[in-house]
């Protein structure tokens, strides 16, 4: 009852809906950073929503499915090859016992979500099967997979029908609302942080991406007394190049924070990959709000109809 | 004691925080506002800093209307507030050379000796004012401010488990490897966070810490 992993890929994680409430602790929440992905493959598999997926960053992964397994792929498009023959994302998939799958590297986005009928049944640590990296916590046995690694399989009750979902639009847009530290800025690093391309560098990873584009100046004042951060928060620390925070993110800085994603765009910030530009556009809080309404509205449409495809076939 | 003027400031449509100044008097006052939100709107995630309280909750199911008052009372209600005094942990400490590479910058900063910087560092009992940043990682007050330092203008990509360090006018022990932008000014093997221990983290706010100098380097 495993997935036997072949290749890891560059970096390829367990990860569930992250840590609730033990950022006292300084434990970050972590889990699936684009959550959207993780949720809509657990609602196509009819899994609980906090059953644990391989977060698989750009691709690179081969496993072979040790039993018939029920799966999904969700998040980044990628070539995928199950015994040779190419898969899609978004939908509803079989392996026969032994089959072999097989991802290429995604053309677009930075994770790419394997999500298995029952979840992957590592044991919780802190409330969590997320792999927390810095720690070393949680996840198989702390750490990113390794080839040889077996991935245990947790127990299906019933198998889902074979449903597909279209996958959101993802854009090249993140919108926000100002942070604490925006009025402090000078003029023209408010105009240049809304007005320029932000590439993702290299050195990015789950704690946050790392952004390049024209240096931003700061004042003085843009040294603060620690403070919780959030993923969604764009930190500006004093080399002038932004941090946007992910979901490993530390639970406190110290670095002025102009900008702060709205939670609707998580999802799509964890989406780009080093060399994709992203831009900020700012927008209203109510305008925040209702675009959070209309995600959950969305994903709550998408489990009915996908309970009632799964009523209708059985 | 400072002239106490609390704000409250939207991060984000998810999140809110108090800031009432860092001194010792108003962190204890955090500490039992904290407790009593934890009780008061358990739905919210609240989580302390330095003279400072962040509410994190989903604004489609708390409204942050609700969140501000509840904020409000809590600070309000908070003065006179007695806490239990917490423990008093002891942290052994190698300074400057390899186990801590920026020492000579802070104490060139500070216009002192490395030995006398160590020495002014291992000096004061600190106070845990909040744990944040990593798991167990514990913000302390109690730093002489001779010693306060600048954080580097970029951060490094890896500070090692154990460093001790200062960071603008505060003080901290690194609980594993992590990206950082303290300066490092010496190394302790004490054990600051062990998932599978009962009480994960070592030290808790309320607690006393006293850095003893195993050796400078």
């Amino acid at each position: 009852m495993t997935l036997l992993i072949r290749k890891p890929g560059p970096q390829s994680t367990v990860q569930d809906l992250g840590r609730v409430r033990y950022r006292f602790l300084g434990v970050p929440a972590g889990g699936a950073c684009d959550e959207i992905a993780l949720r809509v493959g657990n609602l196509l598999l009819g899994n609980a929503p906090d059953c644990a997926a391989l977060e698989i960053a750009l691709g690179g992964l081969e496993l072979v499915f040790e039993v018939a397994t029920r799966f999904a792929l969700t998040g980044a498009a990628v070539g995928a090859t199950l015994d040779g023959a190419p898969v899609r994302g978004w939908r509803v998939l079989d392996a026969a016992a032994g089959a072999s799958l097989r991802l290429g590297y995604a053309a677009h986005g930075a994770r790419i979500y394997l999500n298995v009928a029952g979840g992957i049944d590592v044991p919780p640590v802190l409330g969590s099967r997320s792999t927390g990296l810095l720690a070393d916590l949680g996840g198989f046995q702390g750490r990113a997979v390794q080839a040889g690694d077996q991935l245990p399989l947790g127990p299906v009750e019933t198998l889902p029908p074979h449903c597909a979902v279209m996958a959101p639009p993802r854009g090249q847009v993140l919108r926000v609302l100002p942070g604490p530290e925006w009025g402090l800025l000078p003029r023209d690093t408010q105009r240049a942080l809304l007005s320029s391309d932000w590439t993702v560098t290299p050195a990015s990873n789950r704690m946050g991406a790392r952004l390049s584009g024209p240096a931003l100046a700061l004042n003085d004042s843009a040294e603060l007394d620690s403070h919780a951060v959030l993923p969604g928060v764009v930190q500006l620390p004093p080399s002038g190049q932004p941090i946007l925070l992910l979901a490993d993110a530390q639970t406190t800085g110290g670095y002025a924070k102009p900008l702060m994603v709205i939670a609707a765009d998580l999802w799509r910030a964890a989406q780009f990959r080093p060399g994709e530009a992203l831009r900020f556009a700012e927008v209203e809080p109510a305008q925040a709000l209702a675009a959070l309404a209309a995600q959950r509205q969305w994903l709550e449409h998408l489990e009915r109809s996908l309970r009632w495809q799964q009523r209708a076939s059985t | 004691m400072n002239e106490i003027s609390p704000s409250i400031q939207p991060l984000g449509e998810t999140a809110l925080v108090l800031s009432v100044g860092l001194d010792l008097a108003a962190q204890r006052r955090l500490w039992a506002a904290w407790h009593a939100l934890e009780q008061r709107l358990p739905q919210v995630e609240w989580i302390l800093g330095m003279g400072n309280l962040t509410a994190h909750f989903d604004p489609l199911t708390t409204a942050a209307r609700v969140v501000i008052r509840a904020l409000e009372g809590a600070w309000t209600n908070s003065v006179g507030v007695e806490l239990a005094s917490g423990q008093v942990v002891t942290v052994p400490v190698r300074y400057g050379g390899e186990h801590g590479p920026d020492l000579a910058l802070v104490a060139e900063h500070a216009g002192m000796t490395p030995r006398e910087a160590a020495e002014l560092h291992a000096a004061p009992d600190y106070t845990v004012y909040c744990l944040g940043f990593l798991p167990g990682f514990a913000y302390l007050g109690g730093l002489d401010p001779r010693l306060a330092a600048p954080r580097r203008a970029d951060p490094r990509l890896a500070v090692p488990t154990g460093a001790v360090a200062i960071g603008g006018a505060q003080t901290g022990i690194y609980p594993m490897p992590s990206p950082g932008g303290w300066q490092l000014i010496g190394h302790t093997t004490a054990v600051l966070f062990d998932p599978y221990r009962e009480t994960p983290g070592l030290l808790a706010p309320g607690d006393t810490v006293r850095f003893c100098i195993e050796d400078i380097a």
